[in-house]
């Protein structure tokens, strides 16, 4: 499979980057490590008539702690976020697809893709981090909840290039996270991630579960945040609150599953990160 | 830079240079031309073989800085100033590489087709860890698709490497 042609530039620095992107119009494409947008273009899913490369604009890979909040660089691996030492997005990324992949895909490469089926968005949105998106006009700050609008599509424009994620380091949370696939390359069929935080008391005093693949955007699953938020972290309890792990959700059936078959997946594993998430609070 | 006709648009060629097997190489190649196609049909290196086509199997993969990826997703045109590393590079002063020498003395293989890119996982992996647990080594292999062996003979030949290597102090 052979892409449609198309001109290529690789820009030294980002403001010739964004300019080379407003040049291109919307046909050109930002090529980062190119494991979400080179399979699309194979499939001719995509034709982008220029593609923005970045590899060599300089300071976009690495992560920072500064001040409770890490500050992934956009063209960090998925091999470097799994060695990072960053808690529910190390363990996350540890379990994108195979080495190969994570040697090559980048952090934010697939948030800017936004597919419901990737990893990384949910896990955005349960840490309530942000994005740094860069355009012609200045730098701005996506929150994750308002990154996601619908199936591969983002508030990103498309002339913004998207240069940081910022994640809060939620010391004293929690985590687990828990996905459903046949093969380890597969995309998740669902997946579930979980961060808590346990009171003085034993009960939770915070919880935030993000579900991949259980809609055309990457979702929380808050009715059940909220029947377990204050409560025990018991089994019995975490049980209780994971049945209701589908609420609201609006799962794409597929070759795969069934919209039904990925409620009971929402379930099981919620109840399973959860698990995990309170055992390690 | 050269402007030629292909496909539906007009396009630019470009210069690249890369480390090919401790060899530079240099081409002028269309933004469009995947790795593997760069490695296979312009410089006749066809050890590398085109698998799923689409990111899964791991029959592609190659080294690129040392480092495993599947050149059916990376554009030729990523390698330039880079170090890419094919199974034709495994070859050491005319010999076979210890990893070599395990598929053969283990029967790590049976059709072949997975074997280049079997082979060049593993070496990564014993570059990073000279003593992997089966564990490790299925892990670090489960990129890799093998629709023969059933893996334990794979797995064997990667173990054999490593106590070889350990043998000669690499």
């Amino acid at each position: 499979m052979i892409p449609v042609g198309f001109d290529y530039v690789a820009p030294q620095s980002l403001e010739d980057a964004i300019g080379a992107l407003a040049e291109g119009g919307e046909e050109a494409k930002l090529l980062a490590g190119g494991h979400s947008l080179l399979p699309l273009m194979k499939l001719r899913l995509a034709a982008p008539t220029l593609l923005v490369d970045l590899r060599r604009v300089p300071g976009l890979t690495g992560i920072e702690r500064q001040n409770g909040v890490f500050r992934i660089r956009a063209m960090t691996t998925h091999h470097q976020v799994a060695t990072g030492g960053l808690g529910l997005a190390s363990e996350a990324a540890a379990t994108i697809a195979d080495q190969q992949v994570r040697n090559r895909g980048t952090i934010g490469g697939s948030l800017a893709h936004g597919d419901t089926a990737a990893d990384m968005p949910a896990v955005l949105l349960a840490y309530e981090g942000d994005v740094a998106a860069r355009g012609p006009s200045g730098e701005r700050t996506i929150p994750a909840a308002e990154l996601f609008e619908d199936y591969l599509t983002t508030a990103l424009a498309p002339d913004e290039v998207l240069t940081e994620v910022r994640l809060p380091s939620m010391d004293g949370y929690g985590f687990g996270y828990q996905k459903f696939n046949r093969r380890r390359e597969d995309w998740a069929m669902v997946g579930a991630c979980a961060l808590v935080k346990k009171a003085p008391d034993g009960s939770c005093e915070d919880v935030r579960i993000g579900l991949t693949h259980m809609g055309s955007i990457p979702l929380r699953a808050s009715a059940a945040e909220d029947a377990l938020r204050g409560r025990g972290l018991d089994s019995d309890a975490i049980a209780g609150a994971a049945e209701q792990a589908a609420e609201g959700t609006g799962p794409p059936g597929d070759l795969n599953a069934t919209p039904e078959y990925k409620r009971h997946l929402a379930r099981v594993l919620c109840r399973r990160a959860l698990e995990e998430a309170a055992g390690r609070a | 830079m050269s402007a030629t006709v292909s496909g539906e648009t007009a396009e630019t060629t470009h210069a690249i240079t890369v480390t090919l097997n401790r060899q530079e190489r240099s081409a002028e190649v269309e933004p469009r031309l995947l790795l593997v196609h760069f490695l296979r049909g312009t410089l006749g290196l066809t050890g590398t073989h085109v698998g799923c086509d689409t990111t899964s199997c791991g029959a592609c993969t190659v080294l690129l800085d040392g480092k495993p990826i599947k050149s059916c997703t990376f554009l030729a045109v990523q390698a330039d100033g880079r170090e890419v590393t094919t199974v034709e590079g495994l070859v050491r002063d005319g010999g076979l590489h210890p990893i070599q020498e395990g598929f053969k003395e283990e029967h790590g293989l049976q059709c072949g087709f997975c074997t280049p890119g079997m082979m060049l996982t593993a070496t990564a992996l014993l570059a990073e860890n000279p003593n992997p647990s089966e564990e490790e080594i299925r892990w670090a292999l489960s990129g890799n698709v093998c629709r023969c062996t059933g893996y334990q003979n794979i797995v064997k030949a990667v173990q054999w490497a490593a106590a070889k290597m350990a043998e000669e102090g690499r």
